[in-house]
């Protein structure tokens, strides 16, 4: 019974986590799966997010200016991304690449410092951490409702024109261009959204930790794409609104292996090169089998 | 209707791989006209569409359609003239997406997208309408993905979605060529059923002499960049393949064309 509990004890954190880091898959998904650009941003767009939010609360502002001053910064993140490789013409993978590295420098610049702690100041969670119940519930249903939230307001956008014109981008760019979209705008416009997303979950995740910090995001692409893979295997139907339900399942998944990992004796410091080895694992098998289905379909690389 | 001015186009410049795909090439297309191209491999007929579709841009010349010039408009500004279908039955829908949204996505050509719903409930029946009218069955498929559909009907998709908009050219790229011999006869009769109904200014490229000369009302030959043979109304009814073959028969070494002159 010992191991189990163990085991069942984890639970709540994975919740917490799984919804929380789900944002990130959502905007790689975005990314990757919807706009098939392999956008490497997202380590610097998740700490952008975190430094934006973190500077703004211990300047005094609302937790929740912090939140949507975050959000601005991703998108415009992201756009730089898209800027650079639509309009400049840089490699997809350098032009992320890039602003991730230049993102590096503007979040110590924005913070000041390398680490901001937040376990004194008001954060959006401060209310919930007043309540008489235990902390996980309330920030649980927190994380579920902002993420469920944010896959519903894709999956509609994803059936708008604009929408459309960005999920046929990402398919067959040719044929959106010749039914005349601006596939270049539409590229840019879709960076934005994805970082936009990855930045919301980089500054609730800075509050709900108690610091921000500027390596926060290393290795969260990797994390993110994991999730996503997971989520996939577990969930095969292909319609936009499953895609969605899959990355945020497949994040939850995702957390709750780490988490089990590291009870059953992961140490910490390996918890990279696990990741990194499942998304190896899931993007190699298809070539070990030959198969030609289930290989990351991107532009531009 | 459509005017090409002297248009030229190099590629590889100052190579030795400088390939002048398209020579000086003037042609004047006016509204209505079903013109077929044929041409030997490399001959220039994609490169010419190219140019039209604003893919490349050329080195020369001028391209005019209903006086406004579009030689250097970029591609997606000219989506709202043409309609355009390509060799790959792949390449003219998004296989992830369904044939609705396809069909809604090319009702939209070139006109400004917004948040308004994609696929419009009230616009259902008359897709269903559109794809009766193709006699594959596809009316009870509207929310199938099309990658679950065969060249042929994705291809029939493609020729419905490049004419719904009424384009004031349609382009057409051996759209038949890799569809087999029973679906390419289907997908060319639809074709020019449509184009008649329609009245559509349209230019066709084929390798099938036969084709090239039962459909259309006008024929072009092009050879090295340049028009070889241009025939039009009665004297292009009259053309038969053995007098092509005949005349320009040392410039058709295209297997293609020739298998068409012997299975005659
Ligand atoms: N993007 C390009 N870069 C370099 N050369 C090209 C390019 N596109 C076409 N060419 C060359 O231009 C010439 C004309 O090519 P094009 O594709 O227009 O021929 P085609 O008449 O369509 O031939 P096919 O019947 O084989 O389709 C060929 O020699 C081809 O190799
Ligand atoms: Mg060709």
């Amino acid at each position: 019974m010992g191991i189990l509990s163990q085991l069942l004890s984890v639970i709540p954190i994975s919740l917490e986590q799984g919804f929380a880091y789900a944002l990130v898959a959502l905007g790689i998904l975005v990314s990757f799966r919807i706009l098939a650009f392999p956008d490497l941003t997202v380590d610097g767009s998740f700490a952008l997010g975190g430094a934006v939010a973190a500077r703004l609360i211990i300047a005094g502002y609302h937790p929740l200016v912090g939140i949507i001053m975050a959000i601005i910064c991703g998108f415009l993140a992201g756009t730089a991304t898209g800027f650079l490789n639509t309009k400049l013409k840089i490699n997809s993978l350098l032009a992320g690449i890039l602003v991730m590295t230049i993102l590096y420098s503007v979040n110590l610049r924005v913070m000041g410092r390398a680490n901001i702690p937040l376990l004194t100041v008001k954060t959006i969670f401060t209310p919930f951490e007043e309540m008489q119940i235990s902390r996980y519930i309330p920030i649980i249903i927190f994380f579920f409702l902002v993420t469920f939230a944010s896959k519903i307001i894709l999956d509609l956008f994803f059936r708008t024109q604009i929408g459309m014109a960005m999920r046929a981008t990402g398919d067959n760019e040719q044929m959106i261009i010749t039914l005349g979209v601006n596939t270049d705008r539409i590229t840019v416009l879709g960076l934005g959204i994805s970082n936009a997303l990855i930045a919301l979950s980089g500054a609730l995740i800075a509050q709900d930790q108690g610091f921000s910090d500027a390596g926060m995001g290393i290795g969260m692409i990797v994390a993110g794409l994991a999730s996503i893979i997971i989520g996939e295997a577990l969930i095969r139907k292909k319609s936009v609104g499953w895609l969605t339900f899959a990355a945020v399942t497949g994040s939850v998944v995702y957390r709750l292996f780490i988490s089990i990992g590291l009870r059953l004796g992961l140490a910490p410091t390996d918890l990279k090169m696990a990741t990194g080895l499942m998304v190896i694992i899931a993007l190699g098998l298809p070539a070990i089998r030959k198969e030609k289905e289930g290989k990351l379909h991107l532009r531009g690389v | 209707m459509i005017k090409i001015k002297n248009v030229e186009k190099v590629f590889n410049r100052n190579t030795v791989n400088e390939k002048r795909a398209i020579d000086n090439l003037s042609l004047e297309i006016t509204k209505g006209e079903f013109v077929t191209i044929i041409g030997s491999n490399g001959a220039g007929k994609t490169t010419l569409l190219n140019l039209i579709a604003g893919t490349y841009i050329p080195d020369k010349g001028k391209i005019i359609i209903d006086d406004e010039d579009i030689t250097t408009l970029p591609e997606y500004k000219r989506a709202k003239y043409l309609g355009r279908i390509f060799q790959d039955p792949l390449m003219g829908t998004a296989g992830s997406m369904t044939i609705e949204e396809n069909l809604a996505m090319a009702e939209l050509r070139g006109k400004r997208r917004g948040l308004g719903w994609g696929v419009k409930k009230s616009k259902r029946s008359f897709y269903r309408e559109l794809l009766k009218s193709l006699g594959l069955g596809l009316e009870e498929r509207l929310s199938d993905p099309v990658f679950l559909l065969s060249g042929g009907q994705r291809q029939s998709i493609t020729l419905l979605m490049a004419t719904l908009s009424m384009p004031k050219l349609l382009l057409l790229d051996e759209h038949t060529t890799s569809l087999d011999p029973k679906t390419a006869q289907k997908v060319i009769e639809l074709t020019d059923k449509i184009v008649k109904e329609n009245k559509l200014t349209t230019i066709m490229v084929t390798h099938n002499m036969q084709q090239a000369i039962s459909y259309g009302n006008r024929m072009i030959m092009l050879h090295e960049g340049k028009i070889k043979f241009d025939v039009s109304g009665d004297e292009k009814q009259k053309l038969t393949v053995e007098e092509v073959v005949k005349k320009f028969g040392t410039e058709l070494t295209d297997e293609t064309l020739l298998s068409a002159s012997v299975s005659r």
